[in-house]
C-alpha cells in the first residue's frame, strides 16, 4: 500500500531538527565519558539513533489508523508486561524496570508512552460530546492510572509521571468544563497530600525536600543539583570548550551523560549554546505542532499533541532540574541522554507523527 | 475542502464521522498549547541566564573550588653539622595528615579518628576550636603516618568518603641515637595553641614545626624553611589531573657548629651512667666543642607530637633529663672558685706572691670553726701550694683579707653572675654573692663570716658549667674572654671582653693550676704525657654540714667538679666538668682528660696529615710562657693522691 508515499513526503524539517540534535548529544556524551568507563557510549548512543532513524521510517509507513485501532490491545499488553516486568525484570540502577535479554535491556515503560498516546488519541476520538464528561475523566483517568502505578511500583515516579501531560493534553483539547477545573483544583492537591503521606518512598521524598532546599543535602540529590548549577554557571556565556569543562570532565557533575547532560552541555557550551539548543527543541516542537494542525482527521492530531505535551514535559522537567527550578526525577532529556530505550521510543513517536503526516498525502 | 474517508478504513474508525477540517475545532487550544510552550522555554532559558549570565562569578569559583586544590609543600629544615660538616641532625621523608575543613563535615571526625586509631573526643575538640577560624586554615591531625595509615587515607579520600583528608609529603628530624648532644640541639614539635601567641612565634601558623628547645629553638627561623605551594587539579575522587602551578619550598639553611662531634662522643661516653655536664671550650674564640648534660632524652621522641606518656615520663623523672645542665645547673662551684678568690686577693693588693698560711687541718674565724679538707694540715701554705693542694685554710684566709665584694668584682668579671651569652635559650646566670647583692635579695647586711665560705666556692656562690669553662679560659688566657659560641660564624667570636687584671697576676694563678695536674696536687689524674694540663678540683658540698647534722635533710655525695685547660702556655682548649654526686673533684678529672687528649690526639693527627684548621684565634696576653718548672713524678706526691681536695 505503500506506492502512494514517497520518502520526499516525509517532514525533513523536523528529521533535520531531530539529527542535529541527536547529533550535540552524541559530541556531548563522547566528551562528558572520554576517560571513563563509558567511554564507548558515545558511538554506541550513534547506533541507537541510526536503529531510531529505521524504526522511524517503519512506523511512518503504517497508518496510524491501524495503530489506533489496536490501541486497546497494545494497552492490555502494555499493561500485562509492566506486570511481568515487576516479577521478572532486570534491577539496574535500583528499580526493576528493565527487560531483555543478555546485554540488551529496554526499559518498557520509556515505550509505554506511546501506547498511553495511542490509548488517549483513540478515546478522545471516539468521544461523543464536544467536551470531556465527567465519567470519560474516570475512566481514561483510571485506564492512565494503572500502567502509572505499575510503574510507580517499580518504582520509578518520573516515568510514572510523564504519562500524565498526555492525558492532560487529550483532557485540553477535548474539551472540559470549567466546573470540573474546580474539582480537580481541589481533588489534586488532596491527592498530593495522601501520595506524600502513603506513597512516596523514602528516597523520593528525600528527592522533593532536596528540591525545595538544595543545601540541606549537599551529598545526596541536594549535592546533584548544586554541582549541575555549578556546572551551568561555569559555562558563563560562551562555554569553556569541548571537553573543557571541569564538572564535566572530573566528575563532579554526576551522571553527565545520561540525566544531566544538558548541564555539561552548558558547561562546555555556555548561554550560547543553550539558547541554539533550546532553539533546536523549540522548533521540534513547533514542527510537531505543525503536524497537529495539518493533520487529516482528529486522531492524527491528538496523537502529534501527545508526542508534544510528552516532549515539552520531558523538556520542562529534565532542563529544569539541571538548574534547579525543578525536582530530580531521572527522567532523561529526549533524543540527547544516553540510552537506547529513551532514543527509541522518541524515534517511535516522531514515526507516529510522521505517519499522521504522510497521511495527507493519501488521496 | 472536504472529502468523504476512503471506504476501505472504515471499519477501524470511531461510529463519528471524521473530517479532514474537523481539526480545526482545536486551533485555539493548540495555540494556547504554542504559548505554553513559549512560556516554558522561556522559564528555561532565564533559569540559565541568572546562572551564566547575571552571576557567573559565583559558580566559576565554585567550580574552582571544587578542582583546585593547594597543597602545601613543606620546606625541610636544615640540617645541623658539626665543626668538620658531619651531619649530626638529618631529616627523613614521612607523611602527615591534614583535614580539610573546606570539605570537613563534622560527622566524619569520629570514623576519621577510628580510621587512624586517634581520640575521637580529642579530634572533635580540636575541630571545634577551630571553628572560629577562616576555612583554608587545615589541621593537622597526625604527623609520622604508617604504611597502614597511609594506605587508609589513600582509600577514602575520595570525594563520597572522606573529601577532606589531605595527604602530606614531609621532612621529618632524624636525630642522633642515644641523645647525643641532645639538650644541644633540642628538638622539634608541632606550635602549640600557647606558642602561637609567642612573640619568637608569631610568624607561624597553627601545624607549623617549629624547635622548641636548644638550637632549633634558637636558630629556629634560619633553620626554618619557606613552605612552598602547589595548586593541583583534582577530581571527584581527590586524584590529582595535573598541576596549575607551584611555589617551590625554600629549604631551611644548614646550620654548621663549632661542635667537634670526636670530642663530644668522648665527652658522651665519659659522663655515661652519671649525672651532670662536660663543656669544652677554645678559650681563643669561644667556639664551643663539646657539650653534655646527663641524663639526656631521645629527641625523637619529641618529632612530631610527643605521647603523653613520654613526656609525663621525662618530666616526673628525678634525674630531670629535660635540664640542661651544661648552662641551667646552678651549682656551688667548689673549689674550682678558688683561681678568683686568689685572683681577687693578687688584684686588690690583699696578698702577694710572699703571703703565707700556715693550716693546722682547720682554722677559727669570727668565733667559728671552719675545717680543711686535709685534716692533718698543710703545713706552710703559699699561693702556689695552695692552688696546688687546694689548701682551704689558706682561701678562707685569702677571702678575708680580699673582703666579699672583691671576690664578687673579680668573679663577675670572670663572668660569674652574669649569662655567658651562649647561642641557647634559657641560659641561667649563676649566683655571685656580695654585700650589695644581700642587700638587695635579704635586706640584710652581709656577715664577715659569710665571706669565709665563699672562699672556697661554698656559701650562696652558684655557678653553671659553662660559665666555669668560660671564666677559667679567659683567665687562663690572661684575662681575655670571647663569648662560647655554638654556631661556626666568625662574626660570632666577636671581640673579646678584657678583664681590668694584670696578666702577671692570672700567669700565677694558671702556674698553680699547672701544678694542681703536674705536681703533687690534687689533678694529677688528668695528666697527660707530651701536653701542659693545667686544672683545678672541685668537691661541692650540696647540703650543709649543719643541716645535716641537725638532721633536716639526708646526707647527700658531694659534687665533683674539675676544669681543665691545655696548653698552659697558650691554651687551645677548655673543659669543665660536673659529676653530680660524683663525690671528690679528682673523680671527675679523667673525664676531662679524656676530651683533652680526644683533642689534641686529633690535632696530633691532622698535623701529620697536613690538615691546616682554618681557626680565627688569638695568643694569651701574657705570650707564651715559659715551661713551668720541672715537675717531680706523681708518685713523690701521695699525701694529695691520699686525700684529695
Amino acid at each position: 500500500m505503500a506506492h502512494y508515499r514517497s520518502i520526499r513526503d516525509l517532514d525533513w524539517p523536523l528529521l533535520v531538527i531531530t539529527l542535529l540534535i541527536c547529533a550535540m548529544g552524541v559530541l556531548q556524551i563522547y566528551s562528558a565519558t572520554r576517560g571513563t568507563k563509558y567511554d564507548d557510549a558515545w558511538w554506541k548512543q550513534a547506533l541507537w539513533v541510526l536503529a531510531g532513524l529505521l524504526i522511524m521510517w517503519i512506523v511512518a509507513q503504517i497508518d496510524y489508523h491501524t495503530l489506533l485501532g489496536q490501541a486497546y490491545v497494545l494497552y492490555f499488553l502494555s499493561v500485562a508486561s509492566l506486570v511481568l516486568v515487576l516479577f521478572i525484570g532486570t534491577t539496574r540502577f535500583g528499580g526493576r524496570r528493565w527487560i531483555g535479554y543478555g546485554s540488551f535491556h529496554f526499559q518498557l515503560s520509556e515505550f509505554v508512552k506511546t501506547v498511553i498516546i495511542l490509548l488517549v488519541a483513540r478515546y478522545m476520538t471516539e468521544l461523543k460530546t464536544d467536551r470531556v464528561e465527567g465519567r470519560d475523566l474516570l475512566k481514561l483517568g483510571g485506564l492512565v492510572a494503572v500502567p502509572m502505578l505499575l510503574v510507580v511500583k517499580q518504582p520509578d515516579l518520573g516515568t510514572a509521571l510523564t504519562y500524565l501531560p498526555i492525558l492532560a493534553v487529550g483532557i485540553l483539547l477535548a474539551g472540559l468544563r470549567w466546573q470540573y477545573l474546580v474539582v480537580l483544583g481541589v481533588i489534586l492537591p488532596l491527592a498530593v497530600f495522601v501520595g506524600w503521606r502513603y506513597g512516596l518512598k523514602d528516597y523520593q521524598k528525600t528527592r522533593l525536600v532536596t528540591f525545595l532546599d538544595p543545601g540541606q543535602d549537599p551529598q545526596g540529590s541536594g549535592y546533584q543539583v548544586i554541582q549541575s548549577r555549578i556546572a551551568v554557571g561555569a559555562g558563563r556565556l560562551w562555554g569553556r570548550g569541548v571537553t573543557k569543562g571541569t564538572q564535566t570532565q572530573y566528575g563532579f557533575l554526576p551522571v553527565p551523560h545520561t540525566d544531566f547532560i544538558f548541564s555539561a552541555f552548558a558547561e562546555e557550551h555556555g548561554f550560547v549554546g543553550v539558547v541554539v539548543m533550546l532553539g533546536l527543541y523549540f522548533l521540534l516542537l513547533m514542527q510537531i505542532v505543525q503536524n497537529a494542525q495539518m493533520a487529516p482527521d482528529r486522531s492524527g492530531m491528538y496523537l502529534c499533541m501527545g508526542v508534544c505535551a510528552l516532549l515539552l514535559f520531558h523538556i520542562l522537567v529534565n532542563i529544569g532540574m539541571v538548574v534547579g527550578s525543578m525536582p530530580v526525577t531521572g527522567i532523561p532529556l529526549p533524543l540527547m541522554s544516553y540510552g537506547g530505550s529513551n532514543i527509541l521510543s522518541f524515534f517511535l513517536m516522531l514515526g507516529l507523527v510522521n505517519s499522521v503526516r504522510l497521511w495527507r498525502f493519501v488521496s | 475542502m472536504s472529502f468523504p474517508l476512503p471506504e476501505h478504513r472504515a471499519e477501524h474508525l470511531p461510529s463519528k464521522p471524521l473530517l479532514r477540517d474537523d481539526t480545526k475545532f482545536a486551533s485555539a487550544k493548540i495555540a494556547f498549547f504554542q504559548y505554553l510552550a513559549v512560556g516554558i522555554f522561556l522559564f528555561l532559558i532565564a533559569g540559565f541566564w541568572t546562572l551564566q549570565v547575571r552571576d557567573p562569578e559565583i559558580y566559576t569559583e565554585a567550580a574552582d573550588r571544587n578542582r583546585i586544590k593547594f597543597v602545601p609543600l613543606l620546606a625541610p629544615r636544615g640540617k645541623i653539622l658539626d665543626r668538620d660538616g658531619r651531619v649530626i641532625v638529618d631529616n627523613r621523608s614521612s607523611y602527615s595528615l591534614m583535614l580539610a575543613r573546606e570539605h570537613l563535615r563534622p560527622e566524619h571526625v569520629r570514623p576519621i579518628a577510628l580510621g587512624l586509631g586517634l581520640d575521637a573526643d580529642q579530634l572533635e575538640a580540636r575541630v571545634k576550636r577551630f571553628q572560629s577560624r577562616p576555612k583554608y586554615e587545615n589541621i593537622f591531625i597526625k604527623n609520622e603516618l604508617t604504611r597502614g595509615e597511609v594506605s587508609f587515607v589513600e582509600a577514602h579520600r575520595d570525594l563520597d568518603t572522606f573529601p577532606e583528608l589531605e595527604l602530606i609529603r614531609a621532612q621529618r628530624r632524624l636525630y642522633p641515637q642515644n641523645g647525643l648532644a641532645a639538650h644541644v640541639i633540642g628538638y622539634v614539635g608541632e606550635i602549640s595553641e600557647s606558642e602561637l601567641n609567642l612573640p619568637e612565634f608569631i610568624k607561624y601558623d597553627q601545624g607549623a614545626v617549629i624547635g622548641k628547645a636548644g638550637l632549633e629553638r634558637e636558630y629556629n627561623d634560619q633553620l626554618m624553611g619557606v613552605d612552598g605551594q602547589i595548586q593541583v587539579v583534582v577530581d571527584n575522587h581527590g586524584t590529582v589531573r595535573n598541576s596549575l602551578g607551584i611555589k617551590e619550598a625554600v629549604p631551611g639553611k644548614n646550620l654548621q657548629l663549632t661542635l667537634d662531634l670526636d670530642l663530644q662522643v668522648v665527652a658522651e661516653l665519659g659522663m655515661e651512667d652519671k649525672t651532670g655536664a662536660v663543656v669544652a671550650l677554645d678559650p681563643r674564640n669561644g667556639e664551643v666543642l663539646a657539650m653534655v648534660s646527663t641524663p639526656a632524652y631521645d629527641p625523637n621522641k619529641f618529632a612530631g607530637r610527643i605521647r603523653s606518656a613520654d613526656w609525663n615520663e621525662l618530666r616526673n623523672n628525678p634525674d630531670n633529663p629535660l635540664l640542661h645542665r651544661a648552662i641551667q645547673a646552678q651549682l656551688a662551684p667548689g673549689s674550682t672558685f678558688k683561681p678568683f678568690v686568689a685572683l681577687a686577693g693578687l688584684e686588690s693588693g690583699a696578698i702577694d706572691e710572699t703571703f703565707k698560711v700556715h693550716c693546722a687541718g682547720g682554722a677559727s674565724f669570727y668565733g667559728r670553726y671552719f675545717k680543711c679538707h686535709v685534716k692533718a694540715g698543710h703545713g706552710s701554705v703559699d699561693l702556689h701550694k695552695g692552688i696546688t693542694q687546694s689548701c682551704d685554710v689558706f682561701f678562707y684566709n685569702v677571702a678575708i683579707r680580699a673582703g666579699i665584694d672583691n671576690i664578687a668584682k673579680y668573679a663577675e668579671m670572670a663572668g660569674f653572675g652574669h649569662k655567658t651569652g651562649i647561642d641557647l635559650p634559657n641560659e641561667m646566670q649563676g649566683v655571685v654573692p656580695s654585700s650589695e647583692w644581700k642587700m638587695r635579695n635579704f635586706r640584710q647586711k652581709w656577715w664577715a663570716g659569710e665571706t669565709v665560705s665563699v672562699g672556697i666556692g661554698q656559701g650562696p656562690v652558684t655557678v653553671t658549667p659553662i660559665q666555669l669553662a668560660y671564666a677559667i679560659g679567659g683567665l687562663a688566657m690572661g684575662g681575655v674572654w670571647y663569648q662560647p659560641h655554638l654556631v661556626k660564624d666568625p662574626a660570632k667570636a666577636g671581640k673579646p671582653r678584657l678583664g681590668q687584671i694584670d696578666p702577671a697576676n692570672a700567669q700565677k694563678i694558671v702556674y698553680g693550676m699547672y701544678g694542681v695536674v703536674n705536681e703533687y696536687g690534687t689533678g694529677t689524674r688528668a695528666r697527660l704525657p707530651g701536653i701542659s694540663v693545667c686544672g683545678k678540683t672541685g668537691s661541692a658540698q650540696r647540703v650543709s654540714n649543719d643541716a645535716v647534722k641537725a638532721g633536716l635533710v639526708p646526707k647527700m655525695k658531694d659534687n665533683a667538679w674539675f676544669v681543665a685547660f691545655a696548653p698552659c702556655e697558650a691554651p687551645e682548649i677548655v673543659v669543665s666538668v660536673l659529676w653530680e654526686g660524683g663525690e671528690h673533684g679528682p673523680n671527675a678529672a679523667p673525664i676531662a682528660r679524656d676530651v683533652l687528649k680526644a683533642y689534641f690526639d686529633k690535632k696530633a693527627r691532622q698535623t701529620r696529615e697536613g690538615f691546616v684548621a682554618e681557626v680565627k684565634r688569638s695568643e694569651p696576653r701574657f705570650g707564651l710562657l715559659p715551661p713551668p718548672a720541672a715537675a717531680p713524678p706523681p708518685d713523690q706526691s701521695p699525701a694529695a693522691e691520699a686525700d684529695p681536695d
